[in-house]
């Protein structure tokens, strides 16, 4: 019988020549991340928790401060200088404000066939380049850092096979958001949502990345895409090798398939407070604003910043409107200086940050008040998560999200 | 007998010469009120009865200290901001353009010879233009929404002459530090801050600003410089005989003259936790720091950051120290991507921030924790300013930031 | 103004600044109520909860240097602090606490000569008896007192505005 993508890399992480869905796998991990989440909750148990404490293979670990930089209180700056003593003692390679560890990983360490934890839930974005990311708790974490190796159950995999373009002016988000629409917050629970088919080889990287890290809003365990031209061309462009590239068999067991026309989807807006509370932008027309938000590991690439630009280019962000615009990494910072894409925003009156999670998460920078209302390319648009437990998050592209800030309302890029 | 700077500034207002000690009420030609005072100002106008402001456009309300916001009740301040300026008529709102001192000036409100109180103590700024400026308590400034007016007493002064020719890598923040070490935290407590002589002279705006900005830790009421064509430029505006005149007399009687000779001075800091703990960086040297922070009203104009990116081209942070640059506003973020500095500093490792007054308010913008020290080119560092009380703050020039953060320790440019 | 009273003393020393006073981090509260236990939280954490209300403030030079937060002197007064007497006032703070109506003393002597939890016998205008001696204070000139008679510059606005109570 034929083996799914998440099954042949389980099965490689665990040594075994085959396994299937249901079984628990024993696997070496590749990689460790953790960011400033709760890297210092993992560092307080491996201190006070366990007897003579090892790392097992510090060259595995990846520690990234991305959540709240820079500080917004003694208490995060105590959790990150934690983490940075942490780092420094035990030779653990370490970030600190150079991006959103997604973001980081990606561009720096992210390897095909790779089996990955990360003390985040999107964790998952490692898909798009064909590895197996996972968020766990800091209590699994601790155990992986610790033995180098963590149990596993091999999950279901839903297959997703794409055909077709998507429009213009329709982006990787609106399909993700729909996707999960369609199948519910909860519809990829504990699963692997495999993406195929000849509609993947028309996304960038930027697109692949922005939907494997929303698999987790549908519940999933991991998001694997298949590593096609574009990827490898990725990989190569950050000077890195495949560990090994999978797809799945003919034959492989798939738990359901779902043919999608990326030709079909339109703009979507996840309506507060549940990412699948989805419609359609232009029902969501006229919602006024507070605040809007272009970036996170979902939607801060250069691709989406070079959208928001070409949406804001000589126009004005809303006078009461706070938008803030937060590429996902120093190199993508960078790159939109070159390009000159921070100096639109700039002059458009948008607030440009430093690369960081902030609004994303309701820390740090741009934290919105009582009754507020904020438009975001963020992950999630739970109550309360941005700020104030009475505020409300709608989510969509980074062009409705940069129309919405220049109108002051929700809307869509063909109407500013 | 003749007058000092201050005297002409306010008798010219009053349309009568002053002396020192004289209680004088002034027309008011600005008030500035940051997002943090707003909501009070606004709750003692209303509680004093005022039906309307005097003159909504001498009004400026700036959201600075609370931008971006780090918690969930700062955009209560934005919106009562707004909220007042809709039922009151105010048109100069700035939202997000920077940091509300640097906009006054820069955004073409206060000009030479003007008078002007806002609610924070670094209002004082504006005398890097000739003008009066000081800080007030929202309560007082209630009453000028209201009136317009507001009594003050005419300050004695303090002169402080510099001239010849600064050191390379010794900045007007080495000077303003020294001269608050020698006149210590309250030395000039009530009074003007006089800054003149051919180092002064030679001196751009910006780095005037640094000076008449730090005016108030040496307790001042204000911090002036004379216009001159310099200014005028700034200003956008003629340099004619009204400019000309705001200038002290010679025979102008002084409370205390410090004279500096430029090429004597050295780099400076203030050491924890007082600002008037003033030490040569060289006592300093090898100080470990955990961070560097570029930014402020104080220094973080368009000079400084072309000053550190001059000491950053080429090199990258120490390991294990962050560097945070806060561009002071909108137009300097912007200058400095068009020339190249914020290219340099990021290349450098510098995270750089929104501009706003970030770290120096200590409400974010990279606050620190036990045990942690950072060097800062802002104004304060008073016990628990930028986190815990066991965070050492030293507050140095841009230059001396910059080879800070490359040295990870505390060293001269 | 002028009524004698006794007041335990509590000291601090110099350049005392505003933002030990009240730290940034609490100036958005939005009630000086809310802002009362973190008064003085950089120095002495303890010091807001064990403050009664009568009690006074004897500190060095430079008391309330920093910033214009008005927060700071508002805090003081709702502490129940009847007055400060200090070594010498930074100026915006001396005329935010007038604008508030909390007494400010200067006196150059009381200070060095004070013990903490002691007692003294304020008489404004006039003078201060502690522990036998007493030290003159001098009285605050007329356009302040007209302020602080009328209850600070919010009553003497609203009277100016011919509002009542």
């Amino acid at each position: 019988m034929g083996m799914t993508m998440a099954e042949k890399i389980i099965a490689c992480a665990a040594g075994v020549e085959t396994t299937k869905a249901g079984d628990i796998e024993t696997v070496t991990l590749d990689k460790m991340m953790s960011n400033d989440g709760t890297t210092h909750l993992t560092i307080d148990m491996y201190n006070n928790k366990i007897k003579n404490p090892r790392i097992a293979d510090p060259d595995k670990l990846i520690w990234i401060v991305d959540h709240n930089i820079p500080a917004d209180s003694p208490k995060t700056a105590a959790s990150h200088k934690k983490m940075r003593d942490f780092a420094k003692e035990h030779g653990i390679t370490f970030y600190e404000g150079e991006g959103v560890c997604h973001q980081v990983m990606m561009e720096n360490h992210v390897r095909p066939g790779e089996l990955i934890f990360g003390a985040d839930s999107h964790t998952c974005a490692y898909g798009a380049l064909g590895a197996f990311g996972t968020g766990v708790g800091c209590t699994d974490y601790l155990y992986a850092m610790v033995t180098g190796t963590s149990w596993l159950l091999v999950p279901e995999t839903i297959r997703f096979n794409l055909t077709g373009k998507l429009p213009e002016g329709v982006y990787a988000r609106d399909l993700i958001l729909t996707i999960i629409g369609k199948i519910s917050a909860n519809g990829a629970n504990y699963k692997a949502m495999e993406f195929a088919g000849e509609g993947l080889h028309t996304l960038s990287m930027a697109d692949r990345i922005a939907v494997c890290n929303l698999c987790v809003e549908a519940g999933a365990k991991t998001a694997l895409m298949e590593v096609d031209d574009i990827a490898m061309d990725y990989l190569k462009e950050h000077g890195r090798e495949p560990k090994a590239i999978f797809k799945s068999d003919d034959d492989a067991v798939f738990s359901e398939v779902y043919d999608i026309d990326l030709s079909t989807i339109e703009p979507i807006v996840a309506k507060p407070h549940f990412v699948d509370n989805v419609v359609k932008a232009s029902e969501c027309s006229g919602v006024k604003i507070d605040e809007a938000f272009l970036g996170s590991c979902n939607n801060g690439r250069i691709e989406d910043l070079r959208v928001g630009a070409a949406v804001i280019k000589g126009k004005k962000v809303a006078p009461k409107v706070r938008f803030l615009v937060v590429p996902a990494s120093r190199s993508v910072y960078k790159q939109a200086m070159k390009e000159g894409l921070l100096d639109i925003f700039m002059e458009a009156g948008a607030m440009v940050m430093n690369p960081n999670c902030s609004v994303c998460w309701g820390a740090c920078q741009g934290v919105i008040g009582e009754g507020e209302t904020l438009i975001s390319t963020g992950t999630r648009n739970f109550k309360g998560r941005a700020g104030h437990k009475d505020s409300f998050v709608y989510l969509a592209s980074a062009a409705t999200v940069t129309a919405s800030a220049i109108a002051g309302e929700i809307t869509t890029a063909d109407r500013v | 007998m003749g007058h000092t700077l201050i005297e002409k500034i306010i008798g010219n207002k009053v349309g009568k010469e002053v002396k020192p000690g004289d209680i004088v009420t002034v027309d008011v030609d600005w008030c500035m009120i940051d997002d943090i005072m707003i909501p009070f100002a606004v709750q003692k106008f209303e509680e004093m009865g005022f039906t309307k402001v005097w003159d909504p456009d001498k009004v400026v309300l700036i959201y600075d200290h609370f931008l971006p916001a780090t918690q969930t009740d700062d955009s209560r301040h934005f919106r009562a901001g707004d909220e007042f300026a809709e039922k009151y008529g105010l048109k100069n709102v700035h939202r997000t353009d920077g940091i509300c001192h640097q906009l006054m000036t820069e955004a073409g409100y206060v000009k030479p010879g003007d008078i002007a109180f806002g609610t924070d103590s670094h209002t004082v700024t504006y005398g890097c233009v000739g003008a009066f400026s000081t800080g007030i308590g929202y309560t007082e400034m209630a009453g000028i929404l209201g009136t317009g007016k507001l009594w003050i007493k005419v300050p004695e002064s303090i002169k402080v002459v510099v001239d010849g020719k600064l050191p390379e890598n010794v900045t007007s923040k080495d000077v303003i530090l020294r001269v608050i070490g020698d006149l210590t935290a309250s030395g000039a407590t009530y009074q003007s801050i006089e800054f003149c002589g051919s180092t002064i002279d030679d001196m751009s705006v910006a780095a005037r600003m640094t000076m008449s900005n730090m005016a108030v830790e040496a307790g001042a009421k204000c911090g002036v410089f004379a216009p001159d064509e310099k200014t005028a430029e700034y200003c956008g505006i003629e340099y004619t005989d009204k400019e000309k005149s705001l200038r002290a007399d010679e025979d102008a009687v002084y409370t205390r003259v410090l004279t500096y000779k430029a090429e004597e001075l050295v780099p400076v800091m203030a050491c924890p936790s007082l600002v008037d703990n003033i030490k040569p960086v060289s006592e300093v040297k090898g100080t470990k720091v955990d961070q560097v922070f570029l930014g402020s009203c104080t220094n973080g104009r368009l000079e400084d950051l072309q000053k550190a990116a001059s000491i950053l081209k080429g090199k990258k942070v120490a390991p294990y120290v962050k560097m945070i640059v806060t561009p002071a506003s909108r137009k300097i973020y912007r200058e400095a991507l068009a020339d190249g500095t914020l290219e340099i500093l990021s290349d450098a490792g510098a995270i750089i921030t929104t501009p706003g007054c970030g770290l120096c308010c200590g409400r974010g913008g990279g606050i620190l924790s036990d045990g942690e020290a950072v060097v800062a080119t802002n104004n304060r560092n008073f016990l628990g300013r930028m986190g815990t009380s066991k965070v050492q703050i030293y507050l140095a020039s841009p230059a001396t930031a910059a080879a800070t953060a490359i040295a990870g320790e505390i060293t001269e440019a | 103004m002028s009524d004698t009273f006794t007041a335990k003393i509590w000291v601090l020393g110099d350049d005392i600044d505003t933002d030990i006073i009240l730290p940034t981090e609490y100036l958005a509260l939005k009630s000086v109520e809310d802002m009362k236990p973190y008064a003085f939280s950089p120095l002495r954490p303890e010091l807001a909860g064990l403050i009664q209300p009568g009690d006074m403030i004897v500190a060095g030079k430079n008391f309330g240097c920093g910033s214009s937060r008005e927060q700071a002197p508002e805090v003081v007064k709702a502490l129940g602090i009847s007055c400060v007497v200090a070594k010498s006032y930074a100026r915006i703070f001396f005329r935010n606490a007038i604008n508030n109506g909390l007494l400010l003393i200067e006196n150059a002597e009381l200070y060095d000569a004070v013990t903490e939890g002691d007692t003294a016998t304020v008489t404004p205008g006039e003078k201060i008896e502690y522990n036998g001696k007493t030290y003159e204070i001098a009285s605050l000139p007329e356009n302040l007192m007209e302020i602080l008679n009328a209850g600070g510059l919010v009553k003497a606005m609203r009277k100016r505005n011919g509002i009542g109570e």
